[in-house]
């Protein structure tokens, strides 16, 4: 089972770095809520083998390591925030760029071309 | 009195939230933020001695006993950052306060929000320094990196939304590594508190051992912004208004490099601290930070290609493991931030005063602003290393820990940059303050001598004061840096401290 939730991790970040190397914005919020996902099943099985709940009896020794779960929790609200606003900054990139696309750094380019015409 | 302890991640929390709900009345804003950070900054001062007399302080949160509970840890290393980043905080939001007269996209009196994100941040900050373990630490980055991604596009202008989304994507897949980090030091060691990893990493396999400590210096390299991992700086700082570039530069990077200095001492012994490697990284730093800036012809952009040559200093000090070199680190870190921070706050003056930070548009304020250039030249030179000043007390800290360390390329590669520093820092010098105002510039707005900017340049000579005392008082500094360092090259005290054992 843990072998399989791995190549489940590993499927969902390759996947994750390929939609992040896009220059389209929409595939980057994609990406890096697939790269999220991949994290977080990471983070599930840092706990070991599943086990009986913690609440289930008095002896300690057969039970589910709880704190992953309460990490994993966590790190979902934190990407659900983020990629909210990830979502917003996408769509204002749209309302003022009229495309999808990431852009060239204005500046860069003029470094760039410094010497070849392009100096003030 | 440990109590004081949790104040700085609890006050500014309590002050967001009164923030909103005052959201229409701007004056009560800024009486709260105000009284908040002037708060925090007392307190703070107040911590610094108590740990200075009396040793690490730990607070175990709802009393529940380390490693299993949150621990905040108050050490010399984190109090002393963490009040010259209240200093900043403070100086930085007098000055927003007073550039808010100036009616710009992304400025204080246009949007409710800022205060209140200006609050969160400040507590993201102080969790980041005083959290004792690896899982509140991303937690504490995730706070202060959303209000940051919030100020960075306040306003919402074309080239904002496109720096920040450069800026939003890097930091996510930055705290997505490090959320990998944390499973793999879980899975390995069942414990993420940084004093209890500290014997546990030491048991692992070797292998195991630096991939770990690897894959934290990528993740704290990336907020860093250290060489190869720096391009998203210099593009995204300088498109946000200047107080918050100010704030960013000054101290966000600065947070990567103490959470560096953190883990890395506090989790690794010392047989298997990655010092070679760092050595290799800072000097390349240094080089390519300081060639970037050379290339810059405008004021916001080449300062932001110093912080990422500045890093590498730092980043040097820690390659060392010495306690010399860890301490010449934090000194150097403490100028850093408020040197870099006021050499903002002036270029965004300038830009005020003269209506663009392009060099080749601007001329002759020396003779105009006798004060602002005064205000850049003291910084200015301290960045470049000029004795007596800061930069100077910082520079040969680290350099002669280098020497002690025998580490003779890295201590020639920081001295031609300190040399290239000086050849940008008069670029700055030659093309705004000195020479005539160009063709062209006469079109601009006139020089605006307003409230505002009687605020701004108080605010700013605050800072530059502050950055003149470190200079004078830097017998004292070294020696609390020099016990600071001491506790974290042999990090004993801390363990036993927050374990208490």
């Amino acid at each position: 089972m843990t072998l399989v939730m791995v190549l489940v991790a590993g499927v969902l970040s390759s996947c994750g770095t390929y939609l992040l190397l896009g220059r389209q914005l929409s595939r980057v919020v994609i990406g890096i809520g697939m790269l999220g996902h991949a994290v977080n099943i990471l983070l599930v099985l840092s706990g070991g083998d599943g086990g009986r709940p913690p609440f289930d009896g008095d002896d300690p020794a057969g039970f589910a390591d709880p704190l992953p779960h309460a990490f994993v929790l966590t790190s979902i609200v934190i990407s659900f925030g983020v990629i909210s606003f990830l979502l917003a900054l996408a769509y204002r990139s749209w309302q003022v760029t009229g495309n999808d696309e990431v852009e060239d750094d204005v500046e860069d380019r003029r470094v760039a071309t410094h010497g070849q015409g392009g100096a003030e | 009195m440990n109590a004081l302890i949790g104040l700085p991640i609890i006050l500014p929390l309590l002050g967001a939230a009164a923030s909103i709900a005052l959201g229409a009345h701007r004056p009560l804003q800024r009486l709260i933020s105000i009284g908040v950070l002037a708060t925090l900054t007392a307190t703070t001062a107040v911590t610094l001695v108590r740990v200075d007399r009396n040793g690490i302080t730990a607070v175990q949160v709802g009393g529940w006993e380390a490693p299993t509970g949150i621990s905040l840890v108050a050490d010399r290393l984190s109090v002393v950052l963490l009040l010259t980043a209240l200093v900043t905080l403070f100086a930085v939001l007098v000055y927003a306060v007073g550039q808010g007269s100036f009616d710009q996209p992304g400025s204080e009196a246009r949007h409710v929000g800022f205060h209140p994100l200006y609050l969160i941040l400040t507590a993201g900050v102080s969790f980041a320094f005083l959290t004792g373990d690896l899982f509140n630490l991303f937690v504490a980055f995730e706070v202060m990196l959303m209000a940051s991604y919030a100020l960075l596009t306040l306003g919402g202008r074309a080239d904002q939304v496109r720096s920040g989304m450069t800026y939003v994507v890097i930091s996510l897949i930055a705290s997505t590594l490090f959320l990998a980090a944390l499973a793999y030091v879980y899975a390995a060691t069942g414990t993420v508190n940084m004093a209890d990893l500290h014997d546990k990493i030491a048991a692992l396999p070797a292998g195991l051992r630096s991939s770990l400590a690897v894959l934290l210096i990528v993740v704290f390299g990336i907020k860093a912004a250290i060489f190869p991992l720096f391009f998203w700086l210099p593009d995204s700082y300088p498109t946000a208004p200047t107080a918050i570039t100010a704030v960013f530069a000054g101290l966000l990077t600065k947070i990567g490099v103490y959470t560096m200095i953190r883990t890395q001492t506090v989790m690794f012994t010392p047989a298997t601290r990655p010092g070679t490697l760092l050595l290799v990284v800072a000097g390349a730093t240094m080089v390519v930070g300081v060639l970037g800036a050379v290339a810059q012809n405008e004021i916001k952009r080449l300062l932001s290609f110093h912080i990422v040559s500045q890093i590498g200093y730092m980043v040097m000090g820690l390659g060392l493991f010495t306690v010399a070199g860890v301490a010449g680190a934090i000194i150097f870190t403490v100028h850093q931030i408020l040197v870099k921070t006021s050499l903002f706050l002036v270029g965004g003056i300038i830009e005020e005063k003269a209506g663009t930070g392009r060099l080749a548009r601007l001329g002759g304020l020396a003779r105009t602003e006798p004060l602002l250039a005064v205000l850049f030249l003291l910084p200015a030179l301290s960045l470049a290393g000029i004795p007596p000043l800061s930069g100077f007390v910082g520079k040969l800290a680290l350099v002669d820990a280098g020497l002690d360390d025998r580490a003779y390329v890295v201590v020639g590669v920081s001295l031609v940059v300190s040399l290239l520093t000086l050849y940008s820092m008069t670029k700055i010098w030659a093309g705004a303050f000195w020479g005539t105002r160009s063709e062209g510039a006469s079109d601009l707005p006139p020089a605006k001598g307003t409230t505002g900017t009687a605020i701004m340049t108080s605010a700013t000579a605050a800072l530059v004061s502050v950055t003149v005392a470190i200079a004078v008082f830097a017998g004292p500094l070294h020696e609390l840096s020099t016990r600071a360092a001491a506790d974290l090259v042999d990090p004993t005290p801390y363990i036993e401290a927050v374990l208490g054992r």
